[in-house]
């Protein structure tokens, strides 16, 4: 007989940090961005996507909001807005 | 192809002869010379094993955990001290389901610091959910360890087993053991396949945090596999006895004389030779005596004991180990198997022998039956030498 | 969901943790083809609670002190399969895991030379038991176990030098990063894992709730610890320091002020000054500072 073991990556669930998220998340503008990838790279969730200029975008279904991407963008081109704003993805 | 060997090198053959994968230990007596073959053996060529020197037990065990955990068959042996500074580790396989194999040269417990035989090592070990097996003389560690793994690889074990063998009076000792060719071995023990494994190609995680949703569970699974495995200790055996031609009938209990006997001696381990050497001796005499030998420890064969015993009047339980503040431990399992049951011995006395590795003799024994009276005594000590004991310290 | 991620989202890190940036940093710059050994801690704690997974590689965590110990165990299966040399070991664990608790088993590892890369995740406290004093807990800090008070200016012992420890094991690659300058850390990475043998990195991982910052301050939060000399980014290669970050050094008042777990030293100028004291230590030994 066999209880809980081990855990196969394909087969498991992942809990919609997103949820997280009381005041802030981050709002990519598209307009300035150089496609340096520092945002992917830095996300602690890897919720970031996107290849080339003003592509990339954030997985809302995980991002907790902690804003480094915002933070690490070298041409702001990611503010944090209000969690409550409505039409701003 | 009998050969007359010191029992860690009739050991080290037999593990060499399984060919794991991973072999890690860490030096203590009396476990030494297993180790030490084994590594003359790498070293020849002779053994294709990994062998890993590690810089302390509890590594040594974390070196096999992850070794098996990747797949393939491992080894290592200990005693002692070394089994305690790896229990985390000892708990840790068994909770993950690993097939480890493990040799505990049983060995006292300091302090006081003492490198002579008793029990009181992998007894104090024994919740940790791995099967215990316990041998009387080197051709028992011999073929036992074969059996650990055919058991450990099980597809509905998947659990780790300690081999026990008294230190120095079997791992220093000399017999002749028939040692099993290799041929005959690849039979008994085909080759290990892991049930799950770490493996780029196919990624699992192994060891995750299991809340109070999750826990319980897997501590159950562990205790119906042990139930389980009862059953299939007796279906090995009849595997071994097949390959090897010998029989350990069900793997649990060894009864000697036991059918019409009015004083029957429970115990594990070597001292069960000298044992029947005294029940042959009063039995010459005329009287009616017997021995009871627990091979498996865990699981603990209550349903076995209780039938070997349930129409012998007195039995003394003789426990090379103690549990401070408490009733011995081989006794309190005794005890338990006829609690409530409709028949059963009308005294079960416990003693206490051997402790630190001193000498069960005959007469030993004989004191044993002696004290084996109407009256049940708990955790009465043999040979003890009350000059050596004061009741204030000091000159 | 990216199915293809080696550490996937949908854990339960804090808010802009650093250990988590780090930890999936390595493993992106690792590969698939890497098998993990984790300790005990937070990275495990959050990314691996039954029944999900946040690693999309094969991953094990056995204890709090022994994943060298279980690294080497897989090392040795994997060289005994003959696989060893298209799978990378990772060996990984926070700094009160590696440098304390850890320290023997990671001694063993290096001293055997197993081809295995050791990670200290480094964010200077037992972060996952509540904020508690490790041994890579810099001088003067806030913790619960070492905390300020009226006749305490917090931690009263020096970082241990964990680096060093295994720089004197004779191991061929030492390192320290930080998840300030993940580009850096990406490409240590890679380094170690193209050398064989053992390989150590200790990234420095910003932790918002143990160190007190606003979670999105944690690139300037690592960036001055390493600016003030306090961090230094170093690599050591066969025993040589073969190369550091070099830096123009700003003041360790900065780097305390961001934090609120030094808070307690800003109106103290004296243990300011022997904080200054070992940044300027630092500079002076690994040559930081940048030449005019």
């Amino acid at each position: 007989m066999f209880g809980p073991l081990n855990v196969n990556p394909l087969k498991s669930k992942s809990g919609k940090t997103g949820s997280w998220r009381t005041m802030l998340r981050p709002h990519y503008l598209h307009k300035d961005c150089i496609a340096c990838r520092m945002c992917l790279m830095i996300c602690p969730e890897g919720c970031v996507h996107g290849k080339e200029k003003n592509t990339f975008w954030v997985d809302y279904n995980f991002c907790k909001g902690c804003g480094v991407c915002a933070d690490i963008c070298p041409k702001k081109d990611i503010a944090m807005v209000s969690e409550e704003s409505k039409g701003k993805d | 192809m009998k050969q007359f060997v010191e029992g860690s090198h009739a050991v080290a053959e037999i593990i060499k002869a399984t060919n794991p994968g991973v072999i890690s230990a860490y030096p203590i007596t009396p476990q030494t010379h297993i180790v030490e073959d084994l590594a003359q053996m790498v070293a020849n060529g002779q053994l294709k094993s990994q062998f890993v020197n590690v810089e302390s037990e509890h590594s040594a065990a974390s070196v096999v955990l992850g070794a098996s955990a990747t797949g393939v068959r491992v080894y290592t042996a200990t005693s002692s001290q070394g089994l305690f500074y790896m229990q985390e580790v000892v708990f840790n396989i068994a909770g993950m389901r690993l097939p480890v194999v493990m040799t505990c040269a049983n060995r006292a417990i300091s302090a006081p610091i003492n490198i002579w035989n008793d029990q009181q090592d992998s007894i104090s070990l024994r919740d940790a959910g791995w099967f215990q097996i316990y041998a009387e003389d080197n051709q028992e560690a011999v073929d036992f360890h074969l059996i650990a793994y055919r058991l450990a690889e099980d597809k509905r074990v998947m659990l780790p087993v300690m081999v026990c063998m008294d230190g120095f009076i079997l791992t220093h000792g000399m017999e002749t053991v028939d040692m099993p060719e290799q041929d005959k071995v690849n039979k008994f023990l085909p080759n290990y396949k892991p049930l799950y494994k770490l493996d780029p190609a196919s990624p699992i995680s192994m060891g995750l945090l299991a809340d109070p949703d999750y826990y319980m569970e897997t501590r159950f699974a562990i205790q119906e596999t042990m139930k389980e495995s009862i059953g299939y200790l007796s279906e090995i055996s009849r595997e071994f006895n097949t390959v090897f031609g010998r029989d350990y009938k069900d793997l649990l209990v060894e009864e000697y004389q036991t059918k019409d006997a009015e004083k029957v001696i429970v115990a594990m381990g070597s001292v069960c030779g000298t044992i029947k050497e005294v029940v042959d001796q009063q039995r010459a005499k005329g009287k009616k005596v017997g021995s009871l030998r627990i091979i498996s420890y865990r699981p603990f064969p209550y349903a076995r004991v209780y039938e070997a015993l349930k129409d012998v009047p007195r039995v003394a339980v003789l426990d090379k180990a103690v549990s401070l503040g408490a009733y011995a431990p081989i006794a309190v399992e005794m005890k338990a198997a006829f609690y409530g049951k409709k028949k059963g011995p009308k005294v079960i006395s416990s003693f206490v022998a051997g402790l630190g590795g001193r000498d069960i003799t005959l007469e030993s024994i004989d004191e044993v039956f002696r004290r084996l009276t109407v009256k049940e005594v708990n955790s009465d000590f043999i040979d003890l030498k009350p000059e050596l004991l004061k009741e204030e310290y000091g000159d | 969901m990216e199915t293809n991620a080696l550490f996937r989202p949908g854990h339960t890190a804090c808010a802009g943790c650093g250990q988590a940036i780090a930890a999936r940093l390595v493993i992106e710059a690792a590969g698939a083809n890497t098998i993990i050994a984790n300790n005990t801690g937070c990275l495990e704690v959050f990314s691996t609670k039954y029944p999900e997974t946040a690693w999309g590689v094969p991953w094990i965590h056995s204890l709090f002190e022994n994943s060298a110990a279980v690294a080497s165990g897989v090392e040795a299966a994997l060289k005994f399969l003959g696989k060893k040399d298209s799978i990378n070991v990772i060996a990984q664990g926070g700094d009160g895991g590696t440098g304390d608790i850890g320290l023997q088993a990671l001694s063993g590892m290096l001293e055997r030379g197993h081809d295995i890369l050791y990670v200290c995740y480094d964010n200077e406290a037992y972060m996952n038991t509540g904020i508690q004093r490790s041994g890579l807990t810099p001088f003067d800090t806030n913790t619960t176990t070492s905390p300020m008070g009226s006749g305490s200016s917090g931690n009263i012992r020096p970082k241990k030098p964990v680096p060093e420890i295994c720089l004197a094991h004779g191991i061929s690659y030492v390192a320290t990063a930080s998840a300030g300058f993940p580009q850096d850390l990406t490409r240590k990475v890679k380094k170690a894992i193209s050398i064989k043998g053992p390989k150590y990195i200790q990234v420095h991982v910003p932790c918002p709730l143990g160190w007190r910052y606003e979670t999105n301050q944690m690139l300037p939060v690592a960036k001055l610890a390493v600016e003030t000399g306090l961090y230094p980014l170093f690599e050591y290669e066969n025993g040589v320091l073969a190369n550091r970050k070099q830096i123009v050094p700003k003041p360790v008042e900065e780097y305390l002020k961001s934090q609120g777990r030094f808070k307690h030293l800003l109106n103290n100028p004296e243990e300011i000054k022997k904080i200054q004291d070992i940044a300027d230590n630092n500079i002076k030994k690994y040559n930081l500072k940048v030449e005019a």
